[in-house]
């Protein structure tokens, strides 16, 4: 029935564009829960932390080299944020010029909004993210410095969170986070074409609120722990 | 009720318009809104200036040719069309803004009026079955669930009046569109041209210029007829369905 040039078509359509969004953004949820599942170790100690650092190395290993799967990873983060930024932009520019002339009075949806500029600011707090955990692994406090703290992983998070401003960083873009998937979550299940019904649409809604949650919570216990000195 | 209007008044297409201050007195909370408009029109035939373009058909909720941008709100305050709306949503002294419909698919004829040709070309690009109907068929000729019966009702209650776009952040067509496939995806009759149909009416959206959808409802809210957001769900999952092949 459809021709693969109306299959082109399809792909390239808002929908088509939103179904990538949907996908990649998915693969981010899944991503964050396991990063979450991982920051929650260091409850457990210093030891656990490190193991379980060190464990995502080794993990396939003979089949895998030292730190395959990680990369793999990496490269399927990395394509899924092209992908959904690529999908991002391209509709918010298409939005614009579909409403040239804007209302005098009119009463916004401001979830639309955050999702944008929401989405802005989590790509500029990942940037930061990385380079201060992966790329260049820094230390912010000036307390705690040398490669010591560099090399071990649990003690690098320790020495960053103690420092205030540092940990507002991270409270402030897991609250970004936790708006950004609590209609993203859902937005994703409706674009799938999952909430055919009422009550699906509902249920889809409160996965939305639920991931954003769970996420919101699990990922500030570790930063305020350290904080507020309950893990030193 | 004395009401203050600030009007969007624009001489046609081409011209640029601007929201124009008037006053009317003595309206009764029993008149729909737009025989508030009428009134104010008669006034202004009266005065020799050029009376208030807006759109208006059936007056009874059911055509979908009126529509106006009501203080920031499709159809104004209440879940309806706007001229089943009526002057006791409003208080004494208020001041109204009334704009046209905004969507660069949807360009301005005159005043308050606008063009909604796309609607019908999406309508023309696959929303419609190509069957010869004949003379009408028995009733139980082709069984359909009653389920799959009551939501394609639910889903034909559009009357294409343009509310969602309006509403929307993005001035998206996708809760109308949501509404024709699937009212077309629940019955029997609707299969054949099922896939072909959704690709069509998604590539004749996007080149009308609309945006695409962020699943924040505003359309729902607005839509007279109480559209649900589900239908776009369908719309997409019958998109990607297509796109397997």
């Amino acid at each position: 029935m459809t021709s693969s040039r109306s299959a082109t078509t399809a792909r390239r359509s808002t929908i088509g564009l939103k179904i990538l969004m949907a996908g990649t953004g998915i693969v981010f949820v899944a991503y964050v829960l396991l990063h979450m599942y991982g920051n929650l170790k260091a409850l457990a100690g210093e030891e656990a932390f490190n193991t379980y650092a060190e464990h995502l190395r080794t993990i396939g290993e003979p089949m895998l080299p030292y730190g395959g799967l990680l990369w793999v990873i990496r490269v399927v983060l990395l394509l899924s944020l092209v992908g959904h930024a690529y999908a991002a932009f391209s509709l918010w520019s298409r939005a614009g010029n579909a409403r040239r002339t804007k209302y005098a009075a009119v009463k916004t949806a401001m979830r639309t909004a955050w999702m944008r500029w929401g989405g802005v600011f989590l790509l500029l707090f990942v940037v930061w993210h990385l380079l201060q955990f992966t790329i260049l692994k820094f230390s912010v406090n000036p307390d705690r410095q040398g490669v010591n703290v560099q090399q071990n992983p649990y003690e690098l998070v320790v020495a960053s969170f103690q420092v205030p401003w540092n940990t507002l960083i991270y409270v402030l873009a897991m609250l970004a986070l936790a708006l950004h998937l609590s209609h993203g979550t859902f937005s994703a299940q409706q674009t799938l074409g999952w909430t055919m019904t009422s009550h699906a649409y509902r249920r889809a809604k409160m996965v939305g609120h639920a991931v954003a949650a769970v996420i919101v919570v699990g990922f500030l216990i570790p930063p305020l722990s350290i904080l507020f000195g309950l893990i030193k | 009720m004395n009401l203050t209007l600030k009007i969007w008044r624009q001489a046609g297409p081409r011209h640029r318009g601007e929201l124009k201050t008037y006053k009317v007195k003595d309206i009764s909370p029993d008149m729909s809104f737009l025989e508030m408009l009428d009134v104010l029109n008669e006034q202004l035939n009266a005065r020799g200036e050029e009376p208030i373009a807006f759109d208006s058909d059936c007056r009874e909720g059911i055509c979908g040719m009126c529509g106006l941008m009501i203080s920031g709100e499709a159809h104004g305050p209440e879940k309806t069309t706007t001229c089943q709306l009526h002057m006791r949503s409003f208080t004494d002294g208020e001041v109204i803004t009334i704009e046209p419909w905004r969507a660069n698919a949807f360009p301005v004829i005159k005043d308050l009026v606008v063009d909604r040709g796309a609607f019908d070309r999406i309508i023309q690009a696959g929303g419609y079955v190509s069957v010869n109907t004949g003379a009408a068929p028995d009733a139980h000729a082709t069984p359909v669930p009653k389920p799959n019966a009551d939501r394609a009702f639910v889903a034909a209650e559009c009357i294409g009046c343009g509310a969602c776009v309006a509403a929307c952040p993005n001035a998206s067509a996708m809760l109308f569109m949501g509404a024709k496939v699937t009212h077309l995806s629940e019955l029997p009759q609707g299969q054949p041209e099922r896939a072909a149909r959704v690709v069509s009416m998604v590539e004749q959206h996007d080149e009308e210029g609309f945006g695409g959808c962020t699943n924040v409802g505003a359309c729902s809210q607005a839509c007279p007829k109480g559209i649900p957001q589900d239908v776009i769900s369908t719309l997409n999952k019958d998109l990607r369905a297509a796109l397997r092949g």
